[in-house]
Parts: C-alpha cells; structure tokens; sequence
C-alpha cells in the first residue's frame, strides 16, 4: 500500500489521482497507527519549510516515520518541500530537518549566477537522471517537470543526487540514499512525465 | 532549460465558463470541468481559473467548485477571484490548488500579500494586475475594470515583489478579447520592473502572437483565454491548446533571442 502522509500540507489529492488513474493502491494517513501499514510512503509538502517542520511534528507521526524509514527501510519519497524536509537545515527556516539524507537547503537568492535569476524557479524544465537510478526508469531521454520552488537541496555526497537540473547553474532536483527518495518538482502536477515516475516509485 | 509557460485562463461567472471583451460582455463558452479535462489531455503547462463575479459580488470563494476544479486538473493550478484573507488562500491551497491569484484585495491593501506569502509560501503567491493605459501610463484597475485605483503598474509590481510575492501576472484592460496580441510594450515594461516570474494576459489571438510575447521577453508565462476557446473568424466554441511540436517551436524562440 503506498501511503501519503497526509499532515495538512501539501497536495494528497492529486497523488491520489494519479494512482487511482494507474489502478495502484494508496490512502492517507493523518496519524500513526495509519501509517503503520505502509509499504510505501510519501512525503508531500508546499510552503514554508519550518511550517511545514511544525505541521510534521504536530501531527504525532515523526516517530512512526523515522522507523519506518530509518529501522524498516520502507521507500519514502519526498516530494518539493518534502524533499528538503530529508535533510539537516534549510535557509527559509530555523528548525531542523528530518534529517535522513546528508545536505542542507540553499536559497537560489544567495546563489550566485552569471544572469539576474527569476525566484521562484517557476516552471517545466528538464530533469537529467543519474544513469540507472530506478525513479527514472524510461524517462533518461526526456524527462520534463514541473518545478516551483525558490529553495534546492545540496547534498553532501554527490552520489546522494539523483537527477540534475539547470537553473542560474546546476542544483540537484532529485536525492536517492538507499529507500530514500527525494524530488524538487512536483511528479503529481507533471503530466504524463510525472505519472511514470509515481508509477515507478510504486513499483521499487 | 526553463520554459517559458503557455497558460489557458478561464473566467468563471454565474457557475459557467465565460469570455470576455475589453471585460465586458461576457459569452458563455462551456462547462469549466469539461474545458480542464480537455486541457489534461492536451498536457497545458498550467491553468489559471478566474472568478471574476466573487470580488464585485463580495462573496466568499466557491470551496465546493474549487475542490472540484483541483481534483479534475492534472497541471498545475492558480486559482484567483475574492480572495481577501490569508485564511482563505490557506484553506485553498489545502483543497489542492498550487497557487493563490490576489488581485483587488492585494492592490487595495498590499500588506495582504506578505500575509498570504506567510501563511501559504510565497512561491504559491500570484498578483494579478488589470491595467488600462491612459497617456501613455498603466493604471491599475480592478472590481473588472470598473474602479481605477489610482495606482501604476511599476507601483504594484515594486509592491507584489517586495511584498514576497511568487509570481506577477499583468492583464491589459485594453487588449482583453481582441484577439489582436499582446500589448508588447506592457510586456516589455513589465520585464523590466521586476525580477519576479512574470505572465501577460491579454490579446493573444494566434499563436505567432505568443511568440512574439517569447521574442520581448524569454522565459515569460504567456496566458490567453480567447486563442484557447475559440475557433476562426465567428469565434466558434472550441478548446483548443498547441500541440507538443508546435510548442516546441515556440520554445526555441528562447534560444534565438538569447
């Protein structure tokens, strides 16, 4: 059962969408003993990173999470804010992340860049997968998304980036350590690029 | 490479889809559902959703017909119309829309936009401006263009962005049903008056015109209403949106500008 972390943010009805159009199982969970049955998790999230940190933890589910995914190595995927909720710290906010893959979240303001950078990064633009990485199965060629985000996420391993995207310069738009899985864009809202890569997670 | 977004924007009044000219006299054109399924099969790279009776009526957002609206639509959703609290951008963000139009409430009081920036993130924040030039100067309208606030563009637009606002969408008055292009000096000011993600709306009436829009500005929304729901000369009722070739046409035009 793929299971979204329902915590009032973020856009669970689309992802519901998308899997009830691929006839795969999923539900929300709002609370732990929801949770508890997942096979499969995903992390939504829009707005503001320690809102979004509040919220998680208000809910009652961060522990759950962290053994799910830290004890039970069941495959999680944050998805925008989601993905930078995995790591350590962000520059919007104060809190800490949930800490789970090494990195921080950069602002696009402090990056420097050659031209005047539009933030947010609002908009499709291309998405190179690391060869082989399983979330891109048969997008290599041509995976296209939809990004709205004014913060990425910098790895400390570069082997922890799954895709690449330009903007200003290169950020990571994708993070993979072990079942961990993480995207900058929004797979929900991507049409039929996005719906194969919720297909593939589905199917890890 | 960044995009630059071509955008269908539907006006929504007394419950059904509806075009107008210069704002005024409203055609019905359709069912809203039926135009957003039809813009999921044609893979529109976003969708803007106007309500354009909610702030001249003071009414409340319709919940129930946005609901509706971002459960059907698999693109990307800005929806706009009477929004004035932080509160009410927050419960429709919750409903499943990705971004929130401010428009009469913003320019009226534009501490409205740090607020629902805060509330909701600023990236999910768009300012929507409806301007009609006089000697040569943009003003800014709202109430469909029937109250002149006596504001200018570059003051709305200096306002949305230090505001933190996430996105500025310009709509000319003047241009609005004309089906004759955008208003490419509008275009150009606006580039110029804020690093924000901008989008012209306005008086696309072919798709060479979207191009145009491209060739002023680069990475730029280009949204338009008309050009999507209407066919030839007796603007027959039908939706249409470019196909992925002839985009991809008008997205190289990016890289010969640049």
């Amino acid at each position: 059962m793929i299971t979204i972390v329902d915590y009032g943010v973020g856009n669970i009805q689309a992802f519901l969408n998308v899997y009830a159009r691929l006839s795969i199982p999923a539900e929300t969970a709002t609370n732990t003993q929801a949770l508890q049955s997942a096979s499969k998790v995903i992390l939504p999230g829009v707005g503001d990173f320690d809102e979004a940190m509040r919220r998680l933890d208000g809910s009652g589910m961060r522990a759950t999470l962290d053994d799910l995914v830290l004890e039970r190595r069941v495959p999680v995927l944050g998805v925008c804010v989601g993905m930078q909720m995995l790591g350590r710290s962000s520059e919007e906010g104060v809190l800490p992340g949930l800490r789970w893959v090494a990195g921080d979240v950069r602002s696009f303001r402090s990056t420097s860049s050659t031209e005047p950078l539009a933030v947010p990064h609002m908009g499709w633009n291309d998405v190179r997968p690391t060869p082989g990485n399983p979330l891109f199965d048969g997008l290599e060629a041509d995976a296209r998304f939809y990004f709205l985000h004014s913060y990425y996420f910098q790895c400390d391993r570069e082997t922890d980036a799954a895709a690449t995207t330009s903007y200003g310069a290169d950020f990571t738009s994708a993070v993979n350590d072990g079942n961990i899985f993480g995207v900058q864009f929004h797979p929900e809202k991507s049409h039929h690029w996005g719906t194969r890569l919720l297909h593939n997670f589905a199917t890890l | 490479m960044l995009r630059p977004r071509i955008i269908p924007c539907l006006l929504v009044s007394n419950g059904g889809l509806v075009k107008t000219v210069r704002f005024a006299a409203p055609k019905y054109v359709g069912d809203p559902i039926n135009a957003v399924k039809i813009f999921n099969e044609k893979e529109s790279d976003e969708l803007i959703v106007l309500d354009i009776d909610a702030t001249v009526r003071g009414a409340e957002p319709d919940y129930k017909r946005i609901a509706n609206l971002a459960a059907e639509c698999r693109m990307p959703l800005c929806y706009g119309g009477g929004i004035k609290t932080a509160e009410q951008a927050k419960r429709i963000i919750g409903l499943g829309v990705e971004k929130v139009a401010v428009s009469a409430a913003a320019v009226e009081t534009p501490a409205l936009i740090a607020r629902v920036s805060k509330e909701i993130g600023g990236q999910s924040v768009v300012v929507v401006v409806d301007v009609r030039k006089r000697a040569g100067i943009y003003e800014v309208w709202t109430h469909n263009g029937t109250r002149n606030t006596g504001k200018r563009l570059d003051q709305a637009a200096e306002e949305a962005e230090s505001l933190g606002a996430g996105e500025l969408v310009v709509n000319s008055i003047d241009n609005d049903g004309m089906m004759q292009g955008y208003d490419l000096e509008l275009a150009r000011q606006v580039r110029e008056l804020t690093s924000l993600p901008i989008t012209l709306l306005g008086g696309a009436g072919s798709l060479d015109d979207i191009g145009r829009l491209i060739d002023t500005c680069g990475v730029v929304g280009a949204a338009a209403g008309s050009l999507f729901v209407f066919k030839g000369a007796y603007r027959a009722v039908l939706i249409s949106y470019p196909n992925r070739d002839r985009k991809e046409e008008l997205m190289r035009r990016v890289a010969v500008r640049a």
